[in-house]
């Protein structure tokens, strides 16, 4: 049962003299601090830390998780993050001595299981890709995304050609544009059709020899396929450039299509989403890159390469972009990756894709009647009902029904998102949910459109907190405690 | 299948209410000629027994730092994990959560990024934190790129030859991008000239990124250094230990504008280097340039205290080709982390694993000094790493030999520095005893004899 009182800030239980974790005394010969360390280094004052005992953090710690809705806990159609179930023995093996207390100086020779690990990974991710080379440094799908497009820069460069134009359709990830900016090119936008697909004639209207790459989420925002992605990579492809694969969405085409097959030269993938790898309250996640061979040779060092039976870090990669973290990657994220991986082979992996496609066709059918899905009633593994009807008939808005649901303990759907449809609400089932619940989801949403308005403006009603004042957050920041601000406890 | 709950029969009856009669049918939308004609060429799937055994059999291939004695620094540190660090980090509810896009259902995460911004101003003496970066190759980075929109210096950085090379060669991927120079100072000596940065900096200058401790372990003149880029009209990036904190002065207190870190040594594993915790903490001012997630306190339409994400028109998905950065998630669980081991130590404790690393590292340099093998290479103040030299000239050996005899003895420099081939970097934390340290510097003494290779 939850103790929904416990949450008074860390630094309002703490009492002096408390502490969890004591240390040691030393047992080397004493010396003097001034003979080791000049005071003239030294801060006069220990650091301003809250004291506690471990009694006060543990039942603190415990309290605040219970105010946080988890995939563990309940079902989150958070469209596009593909919050599918994290199985528990990625958790387990990723923590094993042998895995995770390894430093990333080791040498080589103490590395060789970790080594075959990452080495395997590469490739499975090139196969599912259908590309030739891979990288696992990047940190996020984002940081993969503004890789890739220096791998872009770099090739071009070398071709001595001078490319400054990165085309982003309107309804792709902000992250898109954000990252072309950063890898220093002009981001300029292309229109999607009515129908939500990459609008061709405009695309072509802005395609000349100044594109470097051409940014498509595939299946898209609105859970689609642009059946158009051959014939636009071939567009591209003929006025010399290329094509990235925003990877969010492979979920939906696991062992069903390859982005190399249909015309992608570099994409990322999101393991903490396709790859069930748990999201962490928003991180850390992970983005290795996938490149076509030509682009092979510009990619972020070290890689893994096996030599006869022994796995190596490759650093001699003299036209690589650089790097783009410190140390290898987020190989933590790997292993769950590779654990999920092999779990499925390719038959399981095709499975969850059938199964994410299913139910989410499924809760399509089950939702449109009441939300309509302007885009057609048939979807990949998401889809972006709107509630623009519902707000104009009853001033029901897609936040009074997201801010509803969290009553019925659901998650609320990704709302607002893509900005191209009015009052979208983007939903995404993921495969390991249950026709039982989809079906209860369904019945809720239905449920929600039926109450009157004034109720679901004030939603959620049954939440520790409801509506918090984000204008005032913004306007007045207040970014940290203080004791001077200790007398807004509530 | 085991994550798959549709049994045949749950299969059947959905198709029948979308009206398609097979699985196929929905996947109309994928063109024939684009879909993959074979099954992917991966390999078979595996019970959970099955890879249970493969996995332990791989990490097993490995020699962990529970199976060395582990002298490895170099930017990530074999600090010791409170229990209770693990066991909050591992709530499901913490770590199978999402961004806190509803605030009102993720109180539990936004109030530990509160915690964990107010933690991280504490420590570094600065006005604002953010709610976490990739790592501290990357805050650093995004602390220069900060520097060069604020002062609207878009060509130049200088940096010393001090700091991380590898988050230098992270900063100058992205300084390459963007068509700006990156100037290093060298520092022969161990630590940042003055006269040698004074001479780098001009009125063209964004920022000056420094290390405290730096790479070698040796402590710089932050004050003269950062007046120095000051007076250039610079503004000051430091990278700093956060351990180091505990009894060194803060950033904050010696004027640097962007304080950015490594935050693994608080309470994450080494983890082959990943996944670990940009730390970053501003000046008030700066506040608007950050990148990264912030939460802000506020009430809820009833008056009660509350947390939400805030000032997000800084971030990517609104801003889109004009964010500040193309950062969208964050380290949250590792945030996390680091506020309960900070909590959980508290002054005290923090500045008790400062000063045991402080004294033990500076035990451990004088043992290896005593031995006729190696020497220290700087004489500079130094926290809890130090550089020593072979004098034989045959790093590659001695630590093969000291693995040998069961030690992780130290990083080789001869990648970064080809100056210092015969050197490597020493680290020393609090998980080091006295007799590991004796052990290490008898099998130094004694590398390429019988003694050594006796010792595992």
């Amino acid at each position: 049962m939850r103790n929904t009182r416990a949450t008074r800030l860390l630094f309002e239980l703490s009492q002096p003299g408390r502490r969890a974790t004591r240390f040691p005394a030393s047992d080397v010969p004493e010396q003097p601090l001034d003979d080791l360390l000049p005071a003239s280094h030294r801060t006069e004052t220990p650091p301003d830390l809250p004291e506690l005992a471990e009694p006060d953090l543990v039942r603190h710690f415990a309290n605040l998780s219970t105010l946080n809705m988890s995939v563990d806990t309940h079902f989150y159609p958070l469209g596009s993050c593909t919050m599918k179930h994290n199985p528990k023995r990625n958790e387990r093996l990723a923590s094993l001595p042998g895995i995770v207390n390894l430093h990333p100086y080791q040498p080589e020779s103490s590395l060789q299981g970790m080594l075959q690990l990452l080495f395997e990974l590469q490739q499975m991710l090139a196969e599912i890709a259908g590309l030739d080379a891979v990288s696992l440094q990047p940190a996020a799908g984002a940081h993969g995304e503004l890789a890739a497009l220096l791998v872009a820069a770099a090739y071009f460069r070398e071709r001595g050609e001078k490319r400054t134009k990165v085309l982003v359709p309107d309804s792709a990830h902000g992250t898109n544009p954000a990252s072309a900016t950063i890898a220093g090119f002009d981001a300029v936008t292309v229109r999607s059709t009515p129908q939500g697909f990459v609008d061709v004639a405009d695309l072509e209207s802005k395609l000349d020899d100044d594109v470097a790459v051409f940014m498509i989420t595939n299946p898209n925002t609105l859970g689609l396929f642009d059946r158009q992605i051959a014939d636009i990579a071939a567009k591209v492809h003929a006025r010399g450039g290329l094509i990235y694969l925003d990877g969010a969405n492979m979920n939906a085409i696991l062992g069903i299509a390859r982005p190399g097959d249909f015309g992608a030269d570099m994409m990322h993938f999101n393991p903490h989403k396709t790859f069930s790898g748990p999201h962490g309250g928003g991180g850390p996640g992970a983005g290795p890159i996938a490149v076509r061979e030509m682009l092979a040779p510009y990619l972020p060092a070290p890689v893994v390469v096996k030599r006869g039976e022994r796995y190596a870090l490759d650093y001699d990669r003299p036209r690589s972009i650089g790097r783009v973290r410190s140390f290898f990657g987020n190989t933590g994220v790997l292993v769950r990756a590779y654990c999920y991986l092999r779990t499925h082979g390719p038959d399981g992996l095709k499975r969850v894709s059938e199964n994410a496609v299913l139910n989410a066709n499924y809760l399509l059918s089950r939702v449109k009647h009441i939300l309509p899905v302007p885009q057609g009633d048939r979807c990949m593994h998401e889809f972006v009902a709107t509630a623009a009807d519902l707000k104009s008939s009853k001033g029901i808005s897609a936040m009074d029904i997201a801010k509803r649901l969290l009553d019925y303990g659901f998650h609320a759907p990704t709302v607002y998102f893509p900005l191209t449809v009015r009052e979208s609400m983007m939903i995404e089932p993921t495969e390991t949910e249950s026709k039982d619940t989809l079906d209860r989801f369904a019945e809720t949403l239905f449920r929600i459109t039926e109450e009157p308005a004034d109720l679901l403006h004030e939603a959620p009603h049954t939440t520790p907190i409801s509506r918090p004042d984000e204008v005032r957050a913004a306007r007045q920041p207040v970014l940290r405690w203080s004791a001077a601000t200790q007398g807004a406890e509530s | 299948m085991p994550y798959v709950f549709n049994t045949p029969e749950d299969q059947r009856q959905m198709l029948a209410a979308i009206g398609v009669g097979s699985i196929d049918e929905l996947f109309s939308l994928v063109p024939a000629e684009l879909r993959l004609q074979r099954p992917l060429e991966i390999p078979p799937a595996m019970s959970e027994l099955e890879l249970t055994q493969h996995v332990s059999a791989l990490a097993a291939a490995n020699r962990s730092t529970d199976q060395r004695v582990c002298f490895l620094g170099a930017g990530s540190y074999d600090h010791f994990i409170p229990a209770v660090v693990d066991y909050v980090g591992s709530r499901g509810e913490f770590y199978t959560s999402y961004t806190p896009y509803q605030p009102e259902v993720s109180q539990g995460n936004l109030q530990a990024f509160f915690e964990y911004q107010t933690l991280i101003c504490q420590l570094t003496g600065m006005d604002v934190s953010n709610a976490s970066l990739y790592d501290g190759g990357s805050a650093a980075t995004e602390g220069v790129l900060m520097s060069m929109s604020a002062t609207r210096r878009h060509r130049r950085v200088v940096t010393a030859a001090s700091v991380h090379p590898e988050y230098r060669a992270v900063l100058s991927t992205y300084l390459r991008s963007l068509g700006a120079e990156l100037v290093t100072v060298g520092t022969p000596e161990g630590t940042t000239a003055p006269d040698d940065l004074a001479a780098a900096v001009s009125d063209e200058t964004a920022c000056v990124l420094l290390q405290q401790p730096n790479f070698f372990g040796c402590l710089e003149e932050m004050e003269t250094l950062v007046e120095i880029a000051h007076r250039a009209g610079a503004l000051v990036v430091a990278s700093v230990d956060p351990i180091s904190l505990g009894l060194l002065k803060r950033p904050g207190d010696y004027g640097a504008d962007i304080v950015v870190a490594e935050g693994q040594s608080l309470g994450s594993p080494l983890s082959y280097g990943g996944p670990f915790l940009g730390i970053m903490a501003v000046r008030e001012e700066l506040v608007r340039r950050m990148p990264g997630r912030i939460t802000g306190e506020t009430v809820d339409r009833r008056g009660r205290r509350c947390w939400v994400l805030t000032l997000q028109t800084r971030e990517q998905h609104i801003r889109r080709e004009k964010a500040t950065s193309n950062i969208c998630t964050n380290q949250g669980l590792f945030a996390l982390r680091a506020t309960v081991y900070l909590a959980s130590l508290g002054p005290r404790g923090l500045g008790e694993v400062a000063e045991l690393s402080l004294r033990k590292a500076h035990y451990a340099c004088d043992k290896l000094a005593a031995t006729d093998r190696v020497s220290p290479v700087f004489e500079r103040p130094y926290f809890k790493e130090f550089v020593v030299r072979d004098v034989d000239g045959h790093v590659a050996e001695l630590l093969a030999a000291a693995e040998r005899a069961g030690f992780f003895a130290g990083v080789p420099l001869g990648r970064w520095y080809p100056e210092l081939a015969d050197c490597f970097l020493v680290a020393v934390t609090e998980k080091r005893t006295r007799d590991e340290i004796d052990r290490l510097a008898d099998c130094v003494a004694h590398a390429q004899s019988e003694a050594c290779s006796l010792h595992a």
